[in-house]
C-alpha cells in the first residue's frame, strides 16, 4: 500500500468520533491512514466529502435527520464515492440487512482488529454499492439528491409538490423551483407511497399539497377530464381516467 | 499464534458455558423470587396480605359485592317486584350501617392490620365486623329480637366477610404473578441495548483523555444496572428513583453533550414517597430517545415532581418531532408503566400523555404514601 488510506468519519456523537480517531492512530503501523475530515450529520458529511475525496467513510447508522443508510444512498451519486463501512451499536434489523446485502459493518464498541480488517476490505472493494444500500434501507429517504453543476443538492421530500416523468428524467417541483432527477418514477412511487399519489401515468402528486380538482379546459388535458389543483403552484395537472377513482377517493376521505 | 487462537476459543467456550450457567441460576433465582415464595417481612411464608382498605378501588369493590349479595338474598326470598324491594330494604336497614361502620373501622385500622400476620389480621377483621354487627343489631327497628335472630345476623356477617376476604385473597394471588410478569416486562422494555453499547463506546473514548470521568461513568453504569436487576415488585422511595434517573442522564450527557439539557423541578418533591421502582427512568429514556436524539439542535427535558394535597404528581416534558417516525417502543413502555401503576395503586393511579404545542407531555398522579427514607 503506497499512500495512506484517506478516511472520513460521520457520527453524531463526538465521543464516538474521538474513539475512532484513537483506534486509527493505534493501527498506523499496520494500516497507514489519514482522517480527511469528520462530520456530525449526514448533511455536513455530504457537503464536506464533495470537496475532500476519501477512500473510506465510516458511518454511524443511527443519526438524527438523516440515517447512515440514507447518507450512503446520497453518497452513491458522487462521481468518485468512497467505500462505506457502517457502524451500529445495536440494530438487529440493520445488521440482518447488511448481512443479506453484503455490506461492511462494525459493531460499537469497535475493536481495533475488526476495524483494520474492515478497512482493508473496503479499500479493495471500491465505492459504495448503490443497489445494495437501497435494498438494505427500510425507511423511505427524507431527501432526494440531485446533481446540479457537479454538486449535490438535497431536496427535502416534504417540500416536493409533484414529480413528473419527462423523457430520461423526473422533474421535481417544489414551491421555489424545479430540479431534474435521474431516477425511475415507478421506484419513487413504491418508496414514497405514503407521501405521493399517482394522478397520471407520468405524474405523482404530494398528498399534502392536493387541494382539489377542476374540470379541464381544452388545452389542459383530456377532453372532459379533470385536473388537480395544488397548494403552492398555479400549475394544474391532468388526472388520467385510470387514476381518477383513486384521486376522487382521496379527496373524499 | 494458532495455538493461542485455539486457547482463546476454549476460553470463549468456557465463558459461554459460564454465561449459560449464570442464566440458569438467574432464572432459578427468579422462580424462587416469585411472589408465592417471596419472603414477607417476617422472613418466610407466602406474602398473603389483606387488601389496602384505604384504596378507593378496594372500597368500591366491597360496596358493590356486599350489596349484590344482599340483592341476591332478597331476590331468593321475594317472588314479586314490590316484595323484592321490601326484602332488600329490610336487609339494607341492618346491612348498610354495619357495612359503612366496618369500612370506616377498617380504614382507620388499615396501617395496624398491615403490620399483623395474615391469619391474625383476618381474625381481627372478622372480629371487627362481628362486634359492629352485634352492636348495631339491637338498634334496628326489626321485630325479631330473639337471640336466634342475632345469631343469624352474626352468621351472615361472618359469611359475607369470609367471602370477601377469600375474594381479595384470590385476587392477590392472581395478580402476584402479574406483578412478577410486569417486572420481567419492565426489564425488557427498559434500557435499550443501543444505550448500553453507545455508553460503553463513550466511556472507551474517555479512558485515554479523561480517566477520572471515565471512572465516574462506569460507576454510574454499574449502579444503574444494579438497580435494573434489583427486585422491582415492592415499592421504592422517590429519592432512589430520582438518583437512578440522574445516573442515567449523566451517561446520556456523556455522548449527547450539549444536545441534552435537563430542567429539574423537584425541590418540593417528597423524597420519602413510595413509588413503583423503574417508574421514571423508562419515561426519561423515552424522552431522550424521542425528544433529543432525533434532532441535531439542543433540546430540553423537564422533570417536575410535586405534592398536591395527598396526591403525588409527576410531569415529564420533552421536545416533540412530528416528522420523526415514532417507534412502537414508546407505547409499550407507557402501557407497561400504566399497568404497573394500576397493580400498585388500583384506580387511584392516573396517567395522561399527549402532544402540547411542540412538546410531548406525560402527567402521572398517584396517592402519596410516605415510607421510611
Amino acid at each position: 500500500m503506497s499512500a495512506p488510506l484517506r478516511i472520513f468519519l460521520v457520527d453524531d456523537e463526538a465521543p464516538a468520533r474521538t474513539r475512532m480517531r484513537a483506534l486509527l492512530g493505534d493501527l498506523q503501523a499496520e494500516l497507514p491512514s489519514v482522517v480527511i475530515g469528520e462530520a456530525s450529520s449526514g448533511h455536513e458529511g455530504l457537503a464536506l466529502l464533495a470537496d475532500n475525496p476519501s477512500d473510506v467513510a465510516l458511518v454511524d447508522i443511527q443519526m438524527p435527520q438523516m440515517s447512515g443508510l440514507e447518507f450512503a444512498r446520497h453518497l452513491s451519486t458522487f462521481e468518485r464515492a468512497p467505500a462505506v463501512v457502517f457502524i451500529t451499536a445495536h440494530d438487529q434489523y440493520a445488521i440482518e440487512a447488511f448481512e443479506v446485502n453484503a455490506l461492511d459493518y462494525l459493531l460499537k464498541p469497535v475493536r481495533a482488529a475488526r476495524l483494520a480488517a474492515a478497512l482493508a476490505k473496503a479499500a479493495t472493494s471500491g465505492s459504495v454499492k448503490r443497489e445494495a444500500v437501497e435494498r438494505a434501507a427500510r425507511a423511505p429517504r427524507r431527501y432526494l439528491s440531485v446533481v446540479e453543476r457537479g454538486r449535490i443538492t438535497l431536496v427535502p421530500v416534504a417540500e416536493i409538490l409533484y414529480l413528473r416523468a419527462e423523457l430520461k428524467y423526473v422533474t421535481i417541483r417544489t414551491r421555489e423551483r424545479e430540479h431534474l432527477l435521474e431516477e425511475s418514477l415507478t421506484a419513487l412511487e413504491t418508496e414514497f407511497s405514503e407521501t405521493f399519489v399517482r394522478v397520471h401515468r407520468s405524474c405523482l402528486v404530494a398528498r399534502s399539497a392536493l387541494r382539489g380538482v377542476e374540470r379541464a379546459t381544452d388545452d389542459e388535458g383530456e377532453e372532459g377530464g379533470w385536473v388537480v389543483v395544488l397548494d403552492g403552484t398555479a400549475e394544474k395537472l391532468p388526472v388520467s381516467r385510470r387514476q381518477w377513482p383513486a384521486v376522487k377517493a382521496l379527496l373524499k376521505g | 499464534l494458532k495455538f493461542r487462537d485455539g486457547e482463546s476459543r476454549i476460553c470463549e467456550n468456557e465463558r459461554k458455558i459460564k454465561i449459560l450457567y449464570q442464566k440458569t441460576e438467574k432464572s432459578e433465582a427468579l422462580a424462587l423470587n416469585s411472589p408465592h415464595f417471596a419472603r414477607n417481612s417476617r422472613g418466610d411464608g407466602p406474602t398473603d396480605t389483606l387488601p389496602d382498605f384505604r384504596n378507593l378501588g378496594v372500597i368500591a369493590r366491597i360496596l358493590v359485592i356486599v350489596n349484590a349479595l344482599a340483592f341476591i338474598a332478597a331476590a331468593i326470598k321475594a317472588s314479586t317486584l314490590p316484595q323484592l324491594m321490601d326484602a332488600f330494604l329490610e336487609i339494607a336497614l341492618l346491612l348498610e350501617p354495619v357495612l359503612i361502620a366496618s369500612l370506616l373501622a377498617l380504614y382507620i385500622a388499615n396501617a395496624g392490620l398491615a403490620r399483623l400476620r395474615y391469619d391474625i389480621a383476618v381474625a381481627v377483621v372478622l372480629a371487627i365486623v362481628l362486634v359492629l354487627t352485634a352492636a348495631a343489631y339491637p338498634l334496628m327497628p326489626t321485630n325479631d329480637f330473639t337471640p336466634g335472630g342475632l345469631a343469624r345476623a352474626l352468621g351472615f356477617a361472618a359469611l359475607v366477610t369470609g367471602f370477601l376476604l377469600s375474594y381479595f385473597f384470590l385476587r392477590n394471588r392472581a395478580f402476584s404473578p402479574a406483578l412478577s410478569e410486569a417486572r420481567l416486562q419492565a426489564l425488557q422494555a427498559r434500557i435499550r441495548p443501543h444505550f448500553l453499547f453507545n455508553s460503553l463506546n463513550a466511556v472507551l473514548s474517555l479512558i485515554r483523555t479523561d480517566a477520572r470521568r471515565a471512572e465516574t461513568a462506569l460507576e454510574d453504569l454499574a449502579e444503574l444496572y444494579r438497580m435494573l436487576m434489583a427486585d422491582t415488585r415492592t415499592l421504592t422511595s422517590l429519592a432512589e428513583e430520582l438518583e437512578l434517573v440522574r445516573q442515567y442522564l449523566n451517561l446520556e450527557q456523556l455522548r449527547l453533550g450539549d444536545r441534552l439539557n435537563v430542567e429539574w423541578r423537584v425541590e418540593s418533591a417528597p423524597r420519602d414517597a413510595r413509588v413503583p421502582p423503574l417508574l421514571l427512568q423508562p419515561l426519561v429514556e423515552n424522552a431522550v430517545y424521542h425528544g433529543i436524539e432525533p434532532s441535531l439542535e439542543p433540546g430540553t427535558i423537564e422533570i417536575a415532581i410535586y405534592l398536591n394535597g395527598d396526591r403525588l404528581h409527576v410531569r415529564l416534558t420533552n421536545p416533540y418531532h412530528p416528522d420523526y417516525q415514532h417507534r412502537q417502543g414508546n407505547r409499550i413502555a407507557l402501557a407497561n408503566i400504566r399497568e404497573r401503576m394500576q397493580l400498585h395503586f388500583d384506580v387511584e393511579a392516573e396517567m395522561e400523555s399527549g402532544v402540547v404545542g411542540n412538546h410531548y407531555e406525560i402527567h402521572m398522579q398517584m396517592p402519596y404514601r410516605a415510607g421510611p427514607q
